[in-house]
């Protein structure tokens, strides 16, 4: 299909009442991209994907799509659709039903608007549980649905808020490849709403990461997480260590860490078998938590409990300066 | 075993009570209703003599004819009302506290009797009551209307003022159970405001719509002191043609009158739950 479509964040911002919750982003979306939107709870993700939805009046601002601001017109109008959290399938409308809703409600006919519902539920892999009503099918199985029913609109831009949070483990991490192979299959541009760092760095070509209100970092998935820019995005990614040298923050990854027999002194305060790693966080003089993750075959070589005194070295191009 | 026991022990009050008051009453109506009666006593007999005249007398006919008209009439206001006021609370009314303050404003009229609701009427439809002299004095009318009170119109009016509460609830809750992204997955969707009402809103409340029209119709139909009073005694209904029966003593008559009403109103709600599951909301 197509290459996909541009959008644009222009100043956009939400207030409610006094309490600002997006304070004036600016973001152009590479067209045809799988962008994860992460942040902590609260930070303003889930609003601006609202905005740029139709769900949530602007305040201030406008969302550009495909040239056109579409601040002010409604959800169907803009190009968009939007997969909810809760995926929020029609309970008294079977499968193929709620996939067809839109069309029916633009007055399709029956035959027209079944024909390309059941493509979709094909697209999904659904088509045998076409006659079947939401509550008969378990959480993977409405999600598809619940995606299907977003795409047959054709929309320019699909947004998904928070679309794996109610699955269990297992699943998530196989609609993790499903939603990227409909992405790279429909060439549309995917906006996900995510809190998991994990689930952003496996689907994400872009993160584009929100705190309090305003985009803290974007980028590509690898430089993000390679170079945080500032101490919450080191923090909240994960697998960064935060210490203070040489009078500034500087951010310094896990698996950097060595245990050697000259560096900076620290106590191992727990040590945690993963696998393929040990997790050793430590507690430097200076009271700080620096966490290593050795590779197990080294590590036990010589195994280390709480308590222990072990010194910490690094190659020094692994560290990496933030902005204060 | 021993749990076997106890579990009809736990359900043993609520049996006996439903078997004293419901079951044990119904039955002795049935088996009155073949009683015979002469015009001053009554003798246990088993003959029809008492159905036989039901279902031949024209009046009869005419008065079950008058219950159904006042039950179907009564039915569409209340639901239109009810339906109307439960949406405001459930989607138009924001916040929580609202919500519950303004239901609570609904039931105030139910903090004085049926009855006294009801006859509060009458001053104000009467001949000079509050009505016709309002309306006089604008200039609207030069007569006071005759059929304020006393009247077709009155039941009506007082029928569902008594009883549009009795819509509002059931589909209120059953409006507030609607998860609210359905709403914004309708307009996501491309429904207008009126297509989601028609589409999602009114199917999910169906349910609700359906206990609301159980109660306001099995009120309706087996009521009989509000069509005396507010009719003036000019009209009849099923309900009046037992307490008659009753007033003159004819007691197997009127425990036909009341079988024969109560399969009717069992039939009615039969044939409405083939049409809903009513069963979720339980």
């Amino acid at each position: 299909m197509g290459a996909g479509y541009d959008l644009e964040l222009v100043n956009l911002t939400k207030k409610y009442g006094d309490t600002l919750a997006v304070d004036s982003i600016n973001y152009q979306f590479k067209a045809g991209s799988y962008v994860c939107l992460l942040g902590p709870s609260g930070c303003g993700k889930s609003s601006t994907l609202r905005m740029i939805a139709g769900h949530e009046s602007v305040t201030d601002g406008s969302v550009v799509l495909d040239g056109f601001d579409v601040s002010y017109l409604p959800p169907a109008k803009r190009g968009t659709a939007m997969m909810f959290q809760s995926y929020a399938l029609f309970p008294h409308l079977n499968v193929r039903d709620n996939v067809a809703f839109s069309l029916r409600m633009k007055g399709v006919d029956k035959q027209a608007r079944h024909a390309k519902a059941n493509e979709m539920l094909e697209l999904v892999d659904m088509t045998q549980y076409a006659d079947r009503f939401p509550a008969q099918l378990s959480g993977g199985q409405q999600q598809r649905v619940a995606l299907a029913r977003a795409l047959v609109t054709q929309p320019k831009v699909l947004l998904l808020d928070e679309p794996l949070s109610a699955l269990d483990p297992f699943l998530r991490i196989k609609m993790r490849t499903e939603l990227k192979r409909l992405q790279r299959e429909l060439g549309i541009t995917f906006i996900h709403v995510t809190h998991g760092q994990d689930e952003a760095l496996a689907l994400g070509d872009e993160l584009v990461v929100m705190n309090n209100s305003v985009i803290e970092q974007s980028g590509a998935a690898r430089d993000v997480w390679a170079a945080p820019k500032t101490e919450f995005v080191a923090k909240f990614m994960g697998g960064h260590n935060v210490i203070t040298f040489d009078g500034g923050k500087v951010a310094l990854r896990a698996d950097a860490v060595e245990l050697s027999d000259t560096g900076l002194p620290a106590t191992v305060t727990a040590v945690e078998y993963q696998g393929g790693h040990v997790a050793l966080t430590t507690a430097t003089t200076a009271g700080e938590e620096v966490l290593a993750l050795v590779p197990e075959a080294t590590f036990f070589q010589s195994p280390k409990n709480p308590g222990d005194a072990v010194k910490l070295a690094w190659d020094e191009g692994r560290l990496h300066r933030l902005q204060s | 075993m021993t749990r076997n026991f106890i579990g009809w022990l736990q359900a043993a009050p609520l049996a006996l009570i439903l078997l004293g008051f419901l079951v044990a009453p119904i039955i002795m109506i049935v088996i009155v209703s073949f009683w015979g009666a002469t015009e001053y006593s009554i003798y246990p007999d088993f003959q029809f003599d008492n159905y036989a005249f039901l279902f031949g007398s024209k009046v009869v006919w005419k008065v079950f004819f008058a219950t159904f008209k006042y039950a179907a009439i009564v039915w569409v206001l209340t639901l239109t009302i009810g339906f109307t006021v439960a949406y405001f609370l459930a989607f138009h009314v924001r916040s929580l506290t609202w919500q519950i303050a303004l239901f609570l404003v609904c039931t105030i009229p139910f903090w004085t009797s049926n009855i006294i609701r009801m006859i509060s009427w009458i001053p104000f439809l009467g001949r000079n009551g509050i009505a016709n002299q309002t309306l006089i004095s604008w200039g609207v009318i030069d007569q006071p209307l005759e059929w304020l009170l006393y009247s077709d119109f009155a039941v009506i009016l007082a029928f569902v003022h008594l009883y549009t509460l009795f819509m509002v609830v059931p589909i209120f809750n059953t409006m507030m159970r609607i998860d609210h992204s359905l709403l914004e997955a309708a307009r996501d969707a491309g429904a207008s405001g009126f297509q989601t009402l028609v589409n999602v809103i009114i199917p999910l409340t169906k349910p609700g719509i359906m206990i609301g029209t159980i109660f306001v119709v099995t009120l309706v139909m087996g009521d009989f002191i509000t069509v005396r009073f507010m009719s003036g005694s000019q009209s009849a209904n099923v309900g009046r043609l037992i307490s008659n029966d009753i007033g003159l003593l004819q007691y197997p008559s009127a425990a036909a009158t009341a079988v024969v009403l109560l399969c009717t109103v069992l039939i009615v709600i039969g044939i409405m739950l083939r049409f809903v599951n009513i069963r979720k909301e339980l």
